[in-house]
C-alpha cells in the first residue's frame, strides 16, 4: 500500500483535530526530533493529542495507513525512546488533558499520562502518602514516559521499581482499540497480566492514557551518611556487608574517583579528591529504628576501612551530601559536550568486578569515562564524555559501549536497568535473552501491533545489526 | 552575493557566535518546567531546550535563520529562568544574544521589507531612547495629557485602542506621570540626611527617567534618609538592553562604554539602579565587550560595582520608617533581577520589614510576567495569556499590593489589575514606593 503524502495525512488528520495541534513547520518538526539521548530524527509532523479518542483516531488512522508513530512524553529518555527513526507522527502527549486524584481509602493515585511524576510525589505526600519510583528527571517527565520507560531511580533497591506500583492501566493499542488492564485492586491473577507486559515496553505495544498507582504510607524520618574509601573493593564490600546485616537502607549511592574529581573541580565542596570511591547511604523508617540503622552502617564501613564516615546531624548537613550526588551529573560535562550515559545493571555483588572492568575498558579505548550510581541495586551509570565532533573518538567509544554491555551480561546482569533498551542497546538483546527469547518477545509485538506501525525501530534489532553505530 | 551564499554566511556566523554553547546542551528538558512559554504555549519550539536546539540546527544550515529561527527567538521572553534551573550551566542568554543579533543582520542584508512596526521600533532604538532629553520631553507631554483630562477623554472613547488595542490597554495601565518641574537634575549631588554613610551614583535609566521620573526621585530621597548621597553621573545614558534584546549589538557597545565613562569619572562606592532589566544589563557590560581587550578591565570593574537598590537597602538595619502600611503585599519577582543579578531574597526581606504590612508570597512568583522588554507590545496575546494565569496566582494571595521592581514588570502588573477587574482591591506599585511611602516620602 502507498504510503499518503503528508499533506494528505494533514488533511486527514485535521478532520478530528484542530489544525493549530498539527505541527507540520520545519522548526516544530526539527524541536521533536531529539530526546535526552543521541540521535536526531526528523518525523514528518507532530500531534498534540488532548483526550484517548484523539489517540485512538490517530492511531487507527496511521494503522490503516502504515505509519509509524511515536508517542512522547518530555522526552526526558536516555536511551532514544522517543525518537521517529522511521519519519512518520510524532504523537505528543505532554499537553494530553490533565486528571489526578488521590484516592486515600485505597491507597492509590490515578493519573493520566500527562501528569508529572514530581506532581504525585507531591499529591501523595500532602496526604501523608509515598509514591517511591523518583527517576532524577521527576519534576519533567510525565508518569506515562516513565511507566513506558519504567524509569525508577536511587529507590529501587528498598521500595522496587515503577512495574511494582502500576496496578492498573488505561491503553490505546497499536491498532486504536482502548483498553483496560488490571484495576484497584493490589490482587488481581484475572488472566495474562497485561500490565506488567505494558510498563517498561517502550512505547511498542501501546501508548498509556491513564495509570492507577499504588502508594504506600510515607516514611516517618530518614537519616544519610557518606563514607569514603582508598579501595573500590572495600566499598563494594562495605555494601553487601550492610545489606547481609539485615538493614535495607532506601539509597545506596557510588561515586567513582573520576566523579569525585569532577564535582570537587565544579563546585568544591571538600569531598576527599584521593578516595577511591564514596558512598551515601539513607535509611528512613520510624525514627528509633533508623538511628539504630544508620549507626549499624558506619559501623559497617568503619569495619570495611573507611577513611571517613559521616552521619548528617540535621537536615542542612543532609543536602550537602546529596548536592555532591546530584552535582555529578553537571559537573561530568564539563569534561565533554557529548555525554553517553549507559545503565548497565549487575547482581550487587558483582559492582566490584564491574568496576574493575569499567576501568579496564577506559584504559583500553584511552576515554573519559566516570562511574556513579544506584549501587545498592547494582544499578551503575558508566557515562563516557567525549565530542561526537571527533569521529575518531566516537569509533572508539561505539567500541566501548559495546564492551559495558557485554561485560554486564557476562557477569549474570543486564542491558539496562531503567533507561530501557531504545536505538542504542537493540543490538544487544539477543546477547542477554538468546535467539529465542528474542522471537517470543518478538511475537508479542507482532501480535499487538501486525503492522509495525507503533514506535518502531526500538528494542528490537535492525536485520544484521549486531553493535552500536553512534556515527 | 547568491542567497545560498548569503545563508551559508549568516549559519557560520551563528556557528562562530553560538555553536559550543548550543552543543553543552545535553536535552535533559530541566529547564521546561520554568519557561512561562513552554508552559502557556505547549510547544517544545517555545521552550528553551528547543530554542537551543533549533539555534544548533540554524548553525548546522539545517534550517532557515528568517523563516524557522525568528519566530521562536522573537517569542522568547528573555527571562532566563531556564538559566538558573540548568544543571549543566548552558549560558542561555549568550545564545539567545548571538541568535538575534545574526537575525537582525541577516534581515537588514536581505533587504526583507521592514513592516511598520519594525521601522517606529528603529527610530525609536536610535532616535528616542538614548536621548534622554527627547525622552523626558515625551514624559513632559504625557503628563500635560494626563493632568490636563485629555486622557479621561481618550479613555472613554476608547480612541488609542482603536489604532493598536496593545497601546491602549497599556495606556490605561500608565502610573500617573510626576509633573516636570519636580524633576531631578543630572550632574547634581544630593547630600545625605545626618551622618554620611557612602557616596553613589543612581543609575535613572530612560523609561524611568521619562514616564517614572517619581519613582526614581523618591529612589533619590530615599537612599538620603538611609544616610547616602546620591550623585546623578552627568552624561549617563540608557543602559541599551531593549537594543540588545533587538540583536542591535554595535549600538549596545556604544552606549556600555558611554555609561562606563561617566560612571568612572565619579569616583563612587556603586552605581546603583532601580530596574530590574537595566540592572541586568549594566550587570553584563564585561560580556558585552569580553572581545574588546581594552575595555575589559574598566567593564569588570563597572560590573563589580553595579547593584540594584534593594541590595543596598536591605543592608541597612534602620531604615527610617515613619508609618504602617495597611494590608497584605505580593511580589512578582523581575526575571532579570531574580535570574541574571540573582537578587532573590533583598526584596523580600525589605518588604517584610515594611511596618504593618503583611507578606504573602505568590505561588509561582519566579515565574516571568510576560513584560520582557517590548515583548508585551510585539507579542501582544502570547504575552497576555501568561499575565492573565500569573493574575490567578496573584489574587489568591488576597493582597491589596502587587510589587515589582521593573518598569515592565510595573506595567503589565498593572494591566493584569485592570484586565482581571480587580482595579477596585488591588494597586500595582514600585517597590521604592512602598517603602519611601512607609518612611514619609511621597
Amino acid at each position: 500500500m502507498n504510503r499518503p503524502s503528508t499533506d494528505e495525512l494533514i488533511n486527514l488528520i485535521e478532520q478530528e483535530i484542530p489544525k493549530e495541534r498539527v505541527l507540520r513547520n520545519l522548526a516544530d518538526r526539527y524541536s521533536y526530533s531529539y530526546d535526552a539521548s543521541f540521535g536526531e530524527y526528523l518525523p514528518d509532523l507532530v500531534v498534540q493529542a488532548l483526550t484517548k479518542e484523539e489517540v485512538s483516531f490517530i492511531i487507527k488512522l496511521a494503522n490503516e495507513h502504515r505509519i509509524p508513530v511515536y508517542p512522547r512524553g518530555s522526552a526526558t529518555s536516555l536511551s532514544g525512546g522517543s525518537l521517529a527513526v522511521n519519519g512518520g507522527i510524532m504523537l505528543d502527549m505532554s499537553q494530553f488533558e490533565k486528571k489526578l486524584m488521590i484516592d486515600q481509602e485505597n491507597l492509590l493515585a490515578i493519573a493520566s499520562a500527562s501528569v508529572i511524576t514530581s506532581e504525585i510525589h507531591e499529591a501523595a505526600e500532602n496526604v501523608g502518602l509515598f509514591y517511591p519510583p523518583d527517576p532524577s528527571s521527576s519534576h519533567v517527565s510525565t508518569i506515562g514516559g516513565n511507566i513506558l520507560e519504567n524509569s525508577s531511580g536511587p529507590k529501587g533497591l528498598k521500595y522496587g521499581t515503577t512495574k511494582e506500583y502500576v496496578i492498573g492501566l488505561e491503553v490505546v493499542t497499536p491498532t486504536g482499540e482502548i483498553i483496560r488492564t488490571g484495576g484497584k485492586t493490589v490482587k488481581n491473577v484475572t488472566g495474562y497480566d497485561l500490565t506488567r507486559l505494558i510498563v517498561g515496553s517502550e512505547g511498542t505495544l501501546g501508548v498509556v492514557t491513564e495509570a492507577i498507582i499504588r502508594l504506600i504510607p510515607k516514611p516517618e524520618d530518614r537519616k544519610t551518611l557518606l563514607a569514603s574509601f582508598d579501595s573500590l573493593i572495600n566499598s563494594g564490600k562495605a555494601i553487601t556487608n550492610i545489606l547481609a546485616s539485615g538493614i535495607l537502607p532506601s539509597a545506596m549511592e557510588l561515586m567513582d574517583n573520576a566523579c569525585i574529581v569532577a564535582v570537587e573541580n565544579y563546585i568544591p565542596s571538600g569531598l576527599p579528591i584521593e578516595a577511591e570511591a564514596i558512598i551515601i547511604i539513607e535509611v528512613d523508617g520510624h525514627k528509633s529504628a533508623i538511628q539504630e540503622e544508620i549507626d549499624k552502617c558506619a559501623e559497617v564501613c568503619e569495619r570495611f576501612n573507611a577513611t571517613s564516615v559521616k552521619v548528617a546531624k540535621n537536615e542542612l548537613e543532609r543536602e550537602q551530601i546529596w548536592k555532591s550526588r546530584r552535582m555529578v551529573s553537571p559537573a561530568i560535562t564539563q569534561i565533554g559536550p557529548t555525554k553517553i550515559s549507559e545503565d548497565a545493571t549487575v547482581p550487587r555483588s558483582k559492582i566490584p568486578e564491574m568496576m574493575e572492568k569499567l576501568s579496564e575498558i577506559r584504559e583500553k579505548y584511552k576515554l573519559n569515562l566516570v562511574v556513579f550510581g544506584h549501587a545498592g541495586d547494582g544499578n551503575l551509570h558508566p557515562n563516557i564524555l567525549t565530542d561526537k565532533r571527533n569521529i575518531e573518538e566516537m569509533k572508539r567509544v561505539e567500541e566501548a559501549v559495546s564492551e559495558i554491555f557485554e561485560a554486564a551480561i557476562e557477569l549474570g546482569g543486564t542491558l539496562s536497568g531503567e533507561h530501557g533498551i531504545g536505538t542504542l542497546k537493540a543490538p544487544y538483546m539477543s546477547l542477554e535473552l538468546g535467539e529465542d527469547g528474542l522471537m517470543m518477545m518478538q511475537k508479542i509485538k507482532e501480535a499487538w501491533d501486525p503492522n509495525n506501525i507503533l514506535n518502531p525501530g526500538k528494542i528490537f534489532p535492525q536485520e544484521g545489526q549486531t553493535k552500536v553505530v553512534l556515527i | 552575493m547568491k542567497t545560498d551564499d548569503i545563508d551559508t554566511k549568516y549559519s557560520e556566523k551563528l556557528y562562530e557566535l553560538s555553536y559550543d554553547a548550543a552543543n553543552m546542551c545535553v536535552q535533559c528538558g530541566y529547564c521546561l518546567p520554568v519557561c512561562p512559554t513552554y508552559l502557556t504555549m505547549g510547544n517544545e519550539a517555545q521552550s528553551p531546550r528547543g530554542r537551543i536546539n533549533l539555534v544548533k540546527m540554524a548553525a548546522e544550515g539545517k534550517i532557515d535563520i528568517i523563516n524557522d529561527l525568528k519566530e521562536p527567538m522573537d517569542l522568547c521572553l528573555g527571562c532566563r529562568a531556564c538559566e538558573v534551573a540548568c544543571p549543566v550551566n548552558v549560558p542561555y542568554g549568550d545564545i539567545y544574544g548571538a541568535a538575534l543579533n545574526v537575525i537582525a543582520e541577516k534581515e537588514k542584508a536581505t533587504k526583507s521589507p521592514p513592516t511598520m512596526s519594525d521601522k517606529l521600533l528603529q527610530t525609536m532604538l536610535k532616535n528616542l531612547f538614548p536621548k534622554k532629553n527627547r525622552l523626558r520631553t515625551a514624559g513632559s507631554f504625557l503628563w500635560f495629557y494626563q493632568s490636563t483630562g485629555l486622557s479621561k477623554i481618550t479613555q472613554n472613547t476608547k480612541i488609542v485602542e482603536m489604532v493598536s488595542k496593545p497601546m491602549g490597554q497599556f495606556e490605561r495601565a500608565l502610573p500617573k506621570v510626576e509633573s516636570p518641574t519636580k524633576r531631578y537634575k543630572f550632574g547634581e549631588h544630593y547630600k545625605a540626611v545626618g551622618e554620611r554613610k557612602m557616596i553613589v551614583a543612581f543609575f535613572p535609566g530612560c523609561i524611568m527617567d521619562a514616564v517614572m521620573s517619581k519613582i526614581n526621585r523618591q529612589s533619590i530621597e530615599l537612599l538620603q534618609k538611609c544616610g547616602i548621597e546620591v550623585v546623578i553621573p552627568q552624561n549617563i545614558t540608557c543602559c541599551g538592553a531593549l537594543h540588545s534584546h533587538q540583536g542591535e549589538v554595535d549600538a549596545t557597545k556604544k552606549l556600555a562604554k558611554q555609561n562606563i565613562e561617566a560612571f568612572e569619572e565619579l569616583g563612587v562606592t556603586y552605581l546603583i539602579n532601580n530596574a530590574g532589566g537595566c540592572g541586568a544589563m549594566l550587570h553584563e557590560y564585561d560580556k558585552l565587550l569580553a572581545d574588546e581587550p581594552e575595555w575589559k578591565n574598566r567593564a569588570n570593574k563597572f560590573v563589580d560595582r553595579s547593584r540594584d537598590i534593594t541590595e543596598v537597602l536591605a543592608e541597612i538595619d534602620d531604615i527610617p520608617y515613619e508609618k504602617e502600611w495597611q494590608g497584605v503585599i505580593t511580589y512578582q519577582d523581575s526575571c532579570h533581577l531574580r535570574n541574571v543579578q540573582g537578587v532573590v531574597d533583598p526584596p523580600r526581606k525589605l518588604l517584610k520589614s515594611v511596618p504593618g504590612a503583611t507578606f504573602v508570597e505568590m505561588k509561582n512568583s519566579h515565574l516571568c510576567c510576560a513584560s520582557g522588554g517590548i515583548y508585551n507590545l510585539l507579542n501582544f496575546e502570547e504575552s497576555m495569556e501568561i499575565l492573565d494565569e500569573k493574575m490567578l496566582h496573584a489574587i489568591k494571595t488576597e493582597a491589596s499590593t502587587i510589587v515589582t521592581t521593573n518598569p515592565g514588570c510595573l506595567l503589565q502588573m498593572r494591566l493584569g489589575i485592570e484586565r482581571s477587574g480587580v482595579k477596585n482591591n488591588m494597586q500595582g506599585l514600585h517597590l521604592i514606593e512602598v517603602i519611601a511611602e512607609a518612611c514619609g516620602i511621597n
